[in-house]
């Protein structure tokens, strides 16, 4: 698929989503300015990112002319301008609606009329999101799997006042970067988070209700369904504060009570049972050991 | 540890041909009904009961939630006609013997299944969560968030699972969907266990066949 856009900047491209996709723009070679607003976490990112494509160098997944060629198309600044003569911008900052609006607002005031505006989100609507700039219908959701350099799927969503053009604009673009669209329509969790966070909501409140152990309902559904991971399992990875939020998120607008936080939730996030990145979830972590429930 | 089959008509667990089958002997410490009634024997180490949608409660009675015994339910994944899954849910009460639980999960671990122990529960384990996922995954069809096929990719690329929600639901069948949804709801009383319109729509169109 071929596609107009040759220069693609990403705001937030120090954290790991951002640097993720930037990884993507780069790596199929399009010039790609990075744009955070700390130096420091965009030179943390460009490190992880030379050591990722390092790896795949080794790993006999790109060429080192080829790795070569990507650390060369990236470019870093911590000035907004940088993004000024952009195709495309995509932003990847923190889940925060008022946050997001303002960043479309000011890149409005910078970028090139024609320039396509994507946002990351998860689970805030794209069209709240556009309404924070004057360039609405070229406003486009482009939700990347975490972590984005190794998932191919992104979810595409174009937002009530997003031209048919845009949106096929965009599309085009992820098929050039080697990535595999799929549509769904502007609404909570789109398609991805809409089942997974009601599902491990459930799992939570079956282990809640005294239906099984942890380990015997993650056992049960990887046995069962050929699930890679467990929800529990995939929760301590995830993070439960992580969960929370989503819960806070989807909630209030969807009052589905599966995507409601469940109790035991909020008292293990409240307890600091936040799951890997705290030692102690459903497991217990120890050096990187799981140990059963 | 040596266990008896006493069973009539098919298992849902273990068809015929089954190596579990062929594994039983005429006597043992262990009592597995497939099919059969649920008949008490203290004697043994642990008396299992096959189980479909139903509660183990039901073939035992319960006892405000004193209830246990030597007794067992079980019964092997299976989605709708699908081959059955290598696991087996193992449901126990409330006073249930830890000796019948170690009992029953080794011989069904010897025979290379996977055991995972649920509360007697309707739904046990997978069911009570993959039914309102499939559910959810029916409106969503419905309502035009995304197309079947986008829904399964989305599920297979973003979540690593073998296959999505849609095309499990075909593969199981929507009208099997209808029939352990409604059994859920029944029971719950939920609205996330309401059969979907489009597994009641396959469901009516069986009945009239």
């Amino acid at each position: 698929m071929s596609t107009n856009i040759q220069k693609v900047g990403v705001c937030g491209a120090g954290g790991t989503m951002g640097a993720g996709i930037a990884i993507v723009a780069s790596r199929a070679g399009f010039e790609t300015a990075c744009f955070d607003t700390s130096m420091e976490v965009l030179d943390r990112a460009r490190g992880q990112t030379e050591g990722f494509l390092g790896k795949s160098v080794d790993r006999g997944k790109m060429a080192a002319a080829e790795r070569d060629a990507a650390l060369a198309g990236l470019s870093a600044s911590t000035d907004m301008d940088a993004l000024a003569d952009c195709d495309l911008v995509i932003e990847a900052v923190f889940e925060d609606l008022g946050v997001k609006r303002e960043l479309l607002g000011a890149l409005d005031g910078i970028c090139k009329p024609e320039a396509l505006f994507a946002s990351n989100t998860s689970t805030l609507s794209i069209t709240e999101i556009a309404a924070g700039c004057d360039r609405q219908d070229r406003v486009v959701g482009m939700h990347f799997c975490l972590p984005a350099q190794l998932m191919k799927l992104i979810e595409m969503s174009p937002g009530v006042n997003t031209s048919d053009e845009a949106f096929a604009d965009a599309w085009a673009w992820t098929e050039a970067a080697g990535q595999q669209p799929v549509t769904t329509q502007d609404k909570p969790g789109f398609i991805l988070n809409a089942l997974l966070v009601p599902f491990n909501n459930d799992a939570i409140r079956a282990v809640e209700a005294g239906v099984a152990s942890p380990t015997d309902i993650d056992k049960a559904i990887k046995a069962g369904l050929n699930y890679k991971m467990g929800p529990l399992e995939l929760l301590d990875l995830v993070g439960l504060d992580t969960q929370m939020l989503l819960c806070e998120a989807f909630y209030p607008v969807t009052l589905d009570p599966r995507a409601s936080a469940p109790p035991l939730l909020r008292r293990m996030v409240a307890a600091g049972h936040l799951g890997h990145k705290t030692g102690r979830g459903f497991y217990t972590y120890d050096d990187n050991a799981m140990f059963g429930g | 540890m040596g266990y008896v089959i006493k069973k009539q008509g098919e298992s849902r667990s273990f068809p015929e041909g089954e190596a579990f089958l062929e594994g039983a002997s005429s006597e043992g410490d262990i009592v597995l009904h497939l099919g059969t009634p649920f008949e008490p024997d203290a004697g043994k180490t642990a008396v299992l009961v096959e189980l479909e949608m139903e509660c183990l409660g039901v073939h035992t009675g319960e006892n405000a939630g004193l209830e246990g015994s030597n007794a067992l339910g079980f019964a092997r994944y299976r989605n709708g006609d699908e081959a059955p899954s290598n696991l087996i849910e193992l449901v126990r009460q409330p006073a249930t013997d830890d000796s019948a639980i170690a009992a029953a999960r080794a011989i069904f671990e010897a025979a290379g299944f996977e055991v995972a122990v649920s509360a007697d529960q309707a739904g046990r384990i997978i069911d009570r969560l993959v039914r309102p996922k499939y559910n959810a995954a029916l409106t969503f069809l419905d309502e035009g968030l995304a197309t079947a096929d986008d829904m399964d990719m989305t599920c297979r690329l973003g979540l690593g699972y073998a296959n999505g929600p849609i095309e499990r639901l075909e593969q199981g069948g929507l009208a099997h969907h209808f029939d352990v949804t409604k059994a859920l709801f029944e029971v719950y009383g939920t609205p996330a266990y309401a059969p979907g319109r489009r597994a009641t729509v396959a469901k009516q169109r069986r009945s009239a066949e």
